[in-house]
């Protein structure tokens, strides 16, 4: 099964605001009472879209015409930060992100957006800060992650050298994002290691 | 040149290199539960695979249990889950702890009870606390869903090794100092990112001291301190613990030991990074915040946004203060609390009811605090009974409840109201985390949760429990 190359995208942004973004802010635990990802996409920051006490909704990016179609989120520091749950990214990709710029990321929210075909690059705070300003003044700003050249331009005349590490940057341009085909492939050196091993 | 147990264990399970780059590493263990694992059985099924090892993964459920009553029906959604774990247990083969075998808990409570978790193996779970398991030099750590899928298909995984950073605690702890203390002290040190990149190994004569139920406390939270996982060397207490567990292979127990104490880091061993604690710079911590990190000592104000170093923390308290609604600058200790919550992978094993069950007696939870304790497992709950465990927290006016996961993250019955706050002995005060979009998580000890539900109050509980002279606590 070939995959898709995911070389450049390039799309409107919206900036969120505010370090240590949890992936329970992302996606609310409690839709995760599911046994498939479909429709997680509507719940994407339901918490901080709508209030919880009026039930209407919050001056959240999200809920700003003005940044309808964005399909780049931007972010600070430690962006997916706490629970493992691949329903936050799952949820950003399905509400129709395809991308993520951040100041740094967690982990575990790094390697299932990787695996989904989502790339999360690295700028630092001040470049974020002016492409924020770009998109805040003008939200049709065209924002181009260059995966192949490792590069964020804006059709403000940005360009920002990126950063992610190469394994990542290589699965993606390269498409084999899932590794799966590959893991499978390599079964004889699987049952070598499993003999090895006294527990197994 | 020495090495580090993580090396150890990386070399033993390195299965070779992926196209990318990365290693395609064996998970000699794999734990599962119903919340991130019926959709990794989806995709199986999508590509006609099988699991490759089914004797390698061990289910059971704990996020949805309801706790008030586990037999309870569950709501339809929660009923589905269940019986989507129950179906894929049966149709591939897997060792399942459902909620009649006695044995079903939180995941990280149940692999080290049954022996499932033990020193220089691999262990992964479709959660982030799978860290927890490191307390056994393991290198165990929280995986997402399609990582689930490739795990059960290959019982490998695409991963980058990561750095490792020793964390050393030297001295004693002072009395009403406990685990979650230490731990919140590193994260608020280390900070909620300062652990992306690295594992972290737990080292020192406080560690050394603890039992094997504290180190799965500190090391369950390394991921909130941006670790993906965290050990501790394996000692004669380790092997004291696995000693006679179900899944402990006793044929050749002297070997099987000596196996294990090999995989401690060497003395010579070279680590990325060095950080040393003086154990008694640590005092009872609790968070005032809205990430694990936002933490003070029982006896420091709530931090002032007019006193922040850069414009970045001064958003950032703004920010927290906003969402907990409390007073800049006030002491944290007399802060109201509503309700009580003693148990989650943090904190729910025996020894935690033991510890709080020595102080409550003779006191009574606070008019208007709703206290909760939740055994991590049917087996502890089993020995709190066995103890009287049980009837000493009802006797103190706590609802003691049946195993799960419960208001650590709130995917049962159990949630927070409003902007109620909640003095928990889990892991997390994300906002909304307990179940309520506005409510209020400070985190902190179980010896501490307990003086919170008894005076109404945030309290320092050396003081209430007279755990120590007061005038050693000023």
């Amino acid at each position: 099964m070939a995959l898709e190359k995911v070389t450049t995208l390039a799309g409107r942004g919206v900036y969120i605001p505010g370090g240590d973004i949890d992936t329970d802010r992302i996606i609310p635990a409690r839709f995760m009472k599911c046994v498939t990802f479909e429709g997680l996409g509507e719940f994407a920051f339901y918490d901080v879209r709508i209030d919880p006490t009026t039930g209407e909704e919050t001056d959240h990016p999200l809920n700003d015409s003005r940044f309808d179609g964005a399909t780049i989120l931007l972010a600070g520091v430690n962006f997916g930060c706490g629970s493992s749950r691949e329903h936050a990214p799952q949820s950003l990709s399905k509400y129709g992100f395809r991308a993520v710029i951040a100041e740094s990321f967690a982990e575990i929210f790094f390697g299932n957006s990787t695996t989904l075909a989502m790339p999360c690059v690295t700028l630092t705070a001040g470049e974020i800060d002016q492409l924020r300003q770009a998109i805040d003044k003008d939200p049709a700003t065209l924002v181009t992650i260059d995966l192949v050249n490792k590069r964020v331009t804006s059709s403000a005349g940005h360009d920002f050298p990126l950063a992610i590490p190469e394994s990542a940057r290589d699965a993606l341009v390269a498409g084999r994002w899932d590794p799966i085909q590959e893991l499978l492939d390599n079964e004889p050196a699987i049952e070598k290691v499993a003999k090895q091993l006294h527990y197994v | 040149m020495g090495k580090s147990l993580y090396q150890k264990v990386w070399e033993a399970h390195a299965v070779g290199h992926l196209a990318d780059g990365r290693t395609q590493l064996f998970i000699g263990t794999h734990l599962i539960h119903e919340v991130t694992s019926p959709q990794a059985f989806g995709m199986l099924r999508d590509l006609g695979l099988t699991v490759k090892y089914p004797g390698r993964t061990f289910a059971t459920v704990d996020h949805i249990v309801p706790t008030e009553h586990q037999d309870a029906p569950a709501d339809p959604l929660a009923a589905e889950m269940m019986d989507a774990l129950q179906k894929n247990a049966d149709d591939f083969g897997v060792t399942y702890f459902d909620l009649k075998s006695g044995k079903q808990g939180i995941v990280h409570v149940v692999g080290p009870e049954q022996g499932i978790t033990q020193p220089g193996t691999t262990i992964a779970c479709g959660d982030s606390h799978t860290a927890t398991h490191g307390a056994f030099g393991a290198i165990a750590f929280g995986i997402g869903t399609t990582q689930v899928r490739d795990v059960l298909a290959t019982q490998t995984m695409a991963m980058e090794q990561l750095k490792v950073r020793r964390i050393e605690v030297s001295g004693t702890l002072r009395p009403g100092v406990y685990a979650k203390d230490v731990i919140l002290h590193i994260i608020r040190l280390l900070g909620a990112k300062g652990g992306i990149g690295y594992c972290y190994e737990y080292a020192g004569p406080v560690f050394d001291a603890m039992s094997m139920e504290e180190r799965m406390t500190v090391c369950n939270m390394s991921i909130e301190g941006g670790a993906r996982c965290g050990y501790v060397n394996p000692d004669a207490r380790t092997v004291a613990y696995l000693k006679g567990r179900p899944y402990v292979d006793m044929s050749d127990f002297d070997a099987t030991a000596t196996r294990w104490l090999s995989f401690a880091s060497d003395q010579d061993a070279i680590f990325d990074d060095l950080v040393t604690i003086d154990a008694g710079d640590i005092e009872p911590t609790v968070t005032w915040g809205i990430s694990p990190d936002h933490g003070i000592a029982i006896s420091e104000n709530i931090p002032d946004p007019a006193h922040a170093a850069d414009a970045l923390e001064k958003a950032s308290i703004v920010e927290a203060l906003a969402y907990m609604k409390l007073p800049a600058g006030a002491p944290i200790a007399g802060t109201k609390i509503d309700v009580a919550f003693l148990g989650s992978c943090t904190n729910g094993r025996l020894s935690d009811f033991r510890e709080v069950a020595r102080y409550i007696q003779g006191h009574h939870v606070a008019k208007g605090v709703k206290a909760i304790a939740v055994p991590g497992s049917q087996i502890v709950a089993h020995q709190c009974q066995q103890e009287g465990i049980d009837k000493i927290f009802e006797a103190a006016g706590f609802e003691w409840r049946a195993a799960g996961c419960s208001m650590c993250l709130a995917m049962n019955p159990d949630k927070l109201v409003g902007d109620q706050l909640c003095a928990s002995s889990s892991n997390r005060n994300f906002k909304g985390r307990q179940g309520s979009p506005t409510g209020r998580t400070v985190l902190m000890s179980p010896v501490m949760v307990a003086a919170a539900a008894i005076t109404g109050a945030i309290t320092d509980a050396r003081v209430l429990f007279e755990l120590e002279p007061a005038a050693a606590v000023a």
